[in-house]
C-alpha cells in the first residue's frame, strides 16, 4: 500500500471535480441559480465531444475549439431563454426548471445515444504516464489537473483584476445596487452562464477521456460537484479547488483500505464539513450569504 | 425665470409598490445648474421619487423627461450614461469591493470622464488614503464619501442624493456639504433629500416639499419662510 501515491492520485482527482464545480459556484454565487443541470450539461459536453471527434476522425482534444465555443453559445442561450426569466420568479424557480432541464437531458440523450457507457478517444495521452520513484502519474490525470488550476486562476484573475470581475463581484454584493450603479446585468450573467457551461463542458470531456459515461452520469457528477463547492465554501475559486483535493484524496486514500468505503468517506466528509464550518473551510464560520468575498482569496 | 428648457421634467407620476401607492400625480422639474432640496416626513415618497428618477422603478403612470428626452421607460444604466446618478440612501457600497473598486464600477455606464480616479481623489482627500480597503470597514462618513464618489465617476450632469446626512457627524455633514458646493459651482445639478430643513433651504435654490406622496408646496428657497415649509411639511393650513 502506498500512502503517498493515494495522496497524490486523490490531489489530481480533485482537480477535476474542482474543474466541474466552478461553474456551479460562479452561478450561485453571482446569479443566486442553484443548477440542477450542471452536471447533465457537463455530460453533454462529453457526448459532444464524442460526435464531434468521430465525425473529424481525430482525439477528443482536437474539438475544443469548436467544443467550448460551443458550450459557452449555449449556456448565454440557456441564461437568456430560460434561467433569466425564471429568476423573476424568485430564487426557487430556477432550482425547479433545472431540474425539470435535468430531467429532459437524460432522457433525451438516452434517446439519441442509448444507455450504453461511452469512452472518449483521447489519443496518445489516455495511456501515457511516468513514474517517479514509486509514484506513477498518468499524464491524463496530470493534465485535467493542470487544467483545472489554469481554468480556476484564470477565472480568479478576471474576476479580481478586469472591469469585468468587478461588475460580477459588484453583483454578488448586491445586486439592486449593481444596477443602480449602472451595471447592465443581463449580458453579465449572459457571460458567466456561458462560462459555467463552457467549464462544464470541459470537465465532461475529462470524465469522459478518464472513465466512461452515460446519459445518467450526470447526477452523481452534480452531487460531487456541490460537496466541492460547499466545503471550499459558496463563491470562493480558491476554496473550491481545497473542496475538490479534499475530496479527491479522501476518495482515493479511503479506497486504499476499502474500496467499498470510499464514496461514502467523501459524503462524510461532506457532512462533517457542513456541521463544523457551514458557510465551507474557506469563509471564516459565517452563513453562506455572508461570504461572497472573490478577489480576497486571488 | 430662466430661458433654458429644464433638465429635468416629472410630469403626473403615480408609483405603486404591490397595492400601496407611493406616489400620487408628482410633477416638478429641475432647471440646469441649481440646487433642488427634496424634503418631507418619513414616508412621504422623497426616497421614492428619487429612485424613480434614477429608474429602479418604474411609475404606473406619467413621464419622465431628461434633457428634452422622455427616459420613462430607460433601465437605470442608460440613464446613467446620459448623465444622472443616484447616491441611493444607506450609502449601499460593495461591502467586499475596495474603495477604488466602487468608485470605478461607478464608471462602467459613465456619462463622461469628467472624473476620472485623480479627481476624485483631490476633492476627497479623506478616501484616497483608503483607496485599497475594503469598503465594509470604513466610518460611516468615509462610506458616504465613497458614495459620492462613485456617483461622480459617472460624470454625472445631474446628481441625486438621498439623505448624505443620515448618521453623520456634523462637521462631516459639513464637509460633505462643502463638496457639493463645489460641484454646483462646477456646473452639476443636484437634487437633495435632506431631513435638515435649515440645512435644506441654505443648500438649495429651489425647495420641494412633498406630504403623503404628493407636491406640497414647491417655489424657490429664497421666497419661502421656515414655517411656510414646516406647514406643507405636516400638511397644516393652505401652504
Amino acid at each position: 500500500m502506498n500512502w503517498v501515491n493515494a495522496v497524490v492520485q486523490g490531489i489530481l482527482l480533485g482537480g477535476q471535480y474542482a474543474l466541474i464545480a466552478c461553474g456551479l459556484s460562479l452561478a450561485f454565487g453571482v446569479m443566486r441559480i442553484v443548477n440542477l443541470a450542471h452536471g447533465d450539461l457537463a455530460i453533454c459536453g462529453a457526448y459532444l465531444g464524442l460526435v464531434l471527434s468521430s465525425a473529424l476522425g481525430v482525439p477528443v482534444w482536437v474539438t475544443l475549439p469548436l467544443l467550448l465555443p460551443a458550450a459557452f453559445a449555449a449556456g448565454m442561450a440557456l441564461q437568456v431563454l430560460l434561467l433569466g426569466r425564471a429568476l423573476r420568479h424568485g430564487v426557487l424557480a430556477p432550482v425547479l426548471v433545472t431540474f425539470g432541464l435535468s430531467v429532459m437531458i437524460e432522457n433525451l440523450l438516452q434517446v439519441a445515444a442509448t444507455s450504453d457507457p461511452r469512452g472518449l478517444n483521447g489519443g496518445a495521452l489516455t495511456l501515457a504516464s511516468f513514474s517517479i520513484g514509486t509514484l506513477t502519474v498518468s499524464w491524463l490525470f496530470l493534465a485535467a489537473f493542470l487544467t483545472a488550476c489554469a481554468v480556476l486562476s484564470g477565472l480568479q484573475l478576471a474576476l479580481s483584476r478586469t472591469s469585468w470581475g468587478r461588475q460580477v463581484r459588484a453583483i454578488a454584493d448586491d445586486l439592486d445596487t449593481a444596477r443602480l450603479v449602472g451595471i447592465n446585468v443581463r449580458p453579465v450573467f449572459a457571460v458567466v452562464a456561458g462560462i459555467a457551461v463552457a467549464t462544464a463542458a470541459l470537465a465532461g470531456v475529462f470524465i469522459g477521456t478518464i472513465g466512461t459515461f452515460d446519459p445518467l452520469a450526470g447526477t452523481s457528477t452534480l452531487i460531487f460537484a456541490f460537496e466541492a463547492v460547499v466545503i471550499g465554501g459558496i463563491g470562493s475559486l480558491a476554496g473550491t479547488l481545497v473542496g475538490g483535493i479534499a475530496l479527491g484524496v479522501t476518495q482515493v486514500v479511503v479506497g486504499e483500505v476499502n474500496q467499498a468505503y470510499a464514496v461514502l468517506a467523501v459524503h462524510l466528509l461532506f457532512l462533517a464539513v457542513l456541521v463544523v464550518r457551514p458557510g465551507g473551510l474557506f469563509t471564516g464560520h459565517q452563513p453562506a450569504r455572508e461570504v461572497l468575498r472573490w478577489g480576497a482569496l486571488g | 425665470m430662466t430661458p433654458d428648457p429644464p433638465l429635468l421634467e416629472i410630469a403626473g407620476l403615480d408609483l405603486f409598490y404591490g397595492d400601496f401607492q407611493a406616489l400620487f400625480g408628482v410633477s416638478m422639474s429641475v432647471s440646469r445648474g441649481g440646487v433642488t432640496a427634496l424634503v418631507g416626513a418619513n414616508g412621504a415618497g422623497k426616497t421614492t421619487l428619487l429612485t424613480a428618477i434614477a429608474g429602479a422603478r418604474a411609475p404606473a403612470r406619467g413621464t419622465v423627461r431628461y434633457a428634452g428626452t422622455d427616459i420613462t421607460a430607460a433601465p437605470p444604466h442608460r440613464r446613467i450614461s446620459r448623465g444622472i446618478a443616484l447616491v441611493p440612501e444607506g450609502r449601499k457600497l460593495f461591502p467586499s469591493l475596495t474603495v477604488q473598486e466602487n468608485i470605478q464600477v461607478g464608471a462602467v455606464a459613465a456619462a463622461s470622464d469628467a472624473w476620472p480616479l485623480d479627481r476624485i481623489y483631490d476633492t476627497f482627500p479623506m478616501i484616497a488614503r483608503r483607496r485599497r480597503q475594503r469598503a465594509a470597514t470604513l466610518s460611516g462618513g468615509e462610506q458616504q464619501a465613497v458614495a459620492i464618489a462613485r456617483a461622480l465617476a459617472a460624470g454625472p450632469a445631474l446628481l441625486l442624493l438621498d439623505e448624505i446626512s443620515l448618521g453623520l457627524a456634523p462637521r462631516v455633514v459639513e464637509e460633505l456639504y462643502q463638496v457639493l458646493h463645489r460641484l454646483r459651482s462646477a456646473g452639476t445639478t443636484l437634487v437633495i433629500v435632506e431631513q435638515d430643513l435649515r440645512r435644506a433651504m441654505e443648500a438649495s435654490d429651489h425647495l420641494v416639499c412633498l406630504l403623503e406622496g404628493r407636491v406640497a408646496l414647491a417655489a424657490a428657497s429664497s421666497e419661502l419662510s421656515r414655517d411656510l415649509v414646516v406647514a406643507a411639511y405636516f400638511g397644516q393650513g393652505d401652504a
